[in-house]
């Protein structure tokens, strides 16, 4: 019973960084068509900044200052990268993802160089270091703290997708954008704006995982972002509460089987991930094949 | 914005001048020039695949055009799309480009002017009382002729100088296709319309004005009457004989007929 909850616990958190990264991607995919591999360089880049921050700056005012200074170098970069690279080829969507996958290798060879290949430890405050004891089971306090945060993007983006203006052009955009435009409206705004919170939530995600490992390392935001990738496939594009379900399945499963045989849950990943597409019949876009 | 001053007093609101566009290596249109006049409708014809909705989209900004396409006398080639829409020009696309999965009332909010966004609601329940009766429900579960309404309604909520609506009709019941074309033709007394139908009874209720294209060129202008009035020109541009032959048609025709009083 202890090792379901322990299990269950570190399912939930993994889900949680799975969903920080996936939630971005499945919203720039939905809107814009960019498939964005770049966004594991926003997570290795949060991760790095956060990590900068909380080692100069000890204890708990170091570890919220690391967070948010995740969130915003994740925010900016992609922000930047939206308007120098992605902008520049709007309409050519192969170009875009070529540039994309030279920036999500750029960018971790640059953290490489800055900070070494080897890994950083991040020292955690020492309420968050220790384990919370739950129906027996000693749960690391990170994770509570990831599933927290997550569930507050997760509520966040709801009520900015469901009650704001800039929301229904986001959820409009990812159906038809030229309609979107046809009504008057520049959705080159949206996507800047969607590019930045993504990166956001990818910087937050990067300093998060650096938590949850007690490390950084240049390679952190690309072995995300396969999952998140896989999360936001299961999730169907543009969906938020969609990547948030898909996130906890891709999490719990990978944590499960992982236990049942410490080869299966990468794999484990890939055969829901088949299951789930082969059951749906539906494309990316989660519209009928 | 200020830009929709009309800058020119002429009957042509509208003008194409030599249009063309090449969609992936091929030329969809070779020079499509023709005007639309400052009222009433002007009815784009065509078989399927001649260029039609390429023609509509072009004015829109959707396509890369080179020539000239001039609103009032204002190039709109290279302007985004968003830059043409407030201009003021609406757009009603074939496939009706409402969003499914937003309301109604979603989706007619996304078309709000920036100045006075409620001051349209009024006119478009009027002509349209289903959208507001269903504000509340998922656009994607109206039916067809519901989201018909709500593509045209919720562009009457700007303040347009010109109306491009694609195929209103197409596969819409008899019965529906007359309510929407009768609700098309109270819009088109205060909007010019330029319009692309292949029911030709609607666009005889419709359309003044006729352009005909054929093969990403114009094949015809003039007025609709005279097009229609002559069964062969008729036939060797359009493909049919008479709009009646079919019964599908003939049917809108007679529903057309008791739209007025209805």
């Amino acid at each position: 019973m202890t090792t379901v909850l322990l299990l269950t616990a570190t399912g939930l958190g993994v889900a949680a960084l799975y969903f920080l990264v996936a939630s971005g991607l499945t919203l720039i995919f939905g809107l814009m068509d960019v498939l964005n591999f770049a966004h594991g360089a926003f997570v290795g880049l949060g991760g790095y900044v956060g990590w900068t921050v909380a080692d100069r700056l000890p204890g708990s005012p170091g570890l919220v200052l690391g967070l948010l200074a995740g969130v915003a170098a994740g925010a900016a970069t992609a922000a930047v990268t939206e308007l120098a690279v992605i902008r520049p080829l709007y309409g050519r969507p192969l170009d875009q993802v070529l540039a994309t996958v030279g920036l999500g290798l750029a960018i971790p060879a640059l953290l490489q160089a800055v900070w070494g290949a080897d890994a950083r430890t991040w020292t955690l405050p020492g309420w968050l270091a220790g384990t919370v004891g739950l129906f027996g089971a000693r749960i690391p306090s990170v994770r509570f703290l990831l599933i927290g945060l997550a569930m507050a993007l997760l509520l966040g983006l709801r009520l900015l997708l469901g009650r704001t203006r800039a929301g229904l052009v986001v959820r409009a955009g990812v159906e038809d954008r030229e309609m979107v435009t046809a009504l008057g409206i520049d959705v080159r705004r949206a996507n800047l704006a969607v590019f930045a919170l993504g990166g956001a939530a990818a910087g937050l995600g990067g300093a998060l995982f650096g938590l949850y490992q007690g490390s950084v390392s240049p390679g952190d935001g690309t072995s995300l972002l396969v999952y998140a990738f896989v999360v936001v496939v299961l999730g169907g594009a543009g969906s938020i509460t969609g990547t948030a379900l898909a996130a906890v399945a891709v999490g719990l499963v990978q944590q499960y089987a992982d236990y049942a045989s410490a080869s299966l849950g990468d794999e484990s990943v890939v055969i829901l991930l088949a299951a789930v597409l082969l059951l749906r019949r539906r494309n990316l876009r989660g519209r009928p094949a | 914005m200020s830009a929709v001053e009309p800058v020119n007093t002429a009957a042509n609101l509208l003008e194409l001048e030599d249009v063309r566009v090449r969609l992936g290596g091929s030329a969809i249109l070779h020079g499509v020039s023709f005007t639309v006049a400052a009222a009433g409708v002007t009815a784009l014809l065509g078989r399927n695949g001649v260029g039609k909705t390429t023609t509509a989209k072009s004015v829109l900004g959707l396509y890369p055009a080179t020539g000239s396409i001039r609103l009032d006398g204002r190039e709109l080639i290279g302007l985004p799309t968003h830059a043409v829409a407030r201009l003021g020009i609406g757009y009603v696309p074939e496939d009706r480009g409402v969003f499914a999965g937003l309301t109604v009332a979603e989706n007619l909010r996304l078309a709000e002017p920036r100045e006075q966004p409620k001051a349209g609601y009024p006119r478009v329940y009027e002509l349209f009382p289903v959208l507001e009766a269903r504000a509340a429900q998922p656009a994607g579960t109206l039916s067809g002729g519901e989201q018909q309404m709500l593509a045209i309604g919720r562009i009457l909520l700007r303040r347009n100088r010109l109306l491009v609506v694609d195929e209103p009709t197409k596969g819409l019941s008899p019965k529906v296709a007359a309510e929407v074309a009768r609700a098309l033709k109270e819009v088109a007394e205060t909007v010019p319309v330029l319009l692309i139908e292949q029911n030709l009874s609607v666009v005889r209720t419709l359309a003044g004005q006729a352009v005909v294209l054929d093969t990403g060129r114009v094949a015809h202008r003039g007025a609709t009457r005279d097009l229609l009035a002559d069964p062969a020109r008729t036939n060797a541009l359009l493909g049919v004989s008479t709009a009646r032959a079919d019964p599908v048609r003939a049917d809108t025709a007679r529903a057309d007929a008791r739209g007025g009083t209805a």
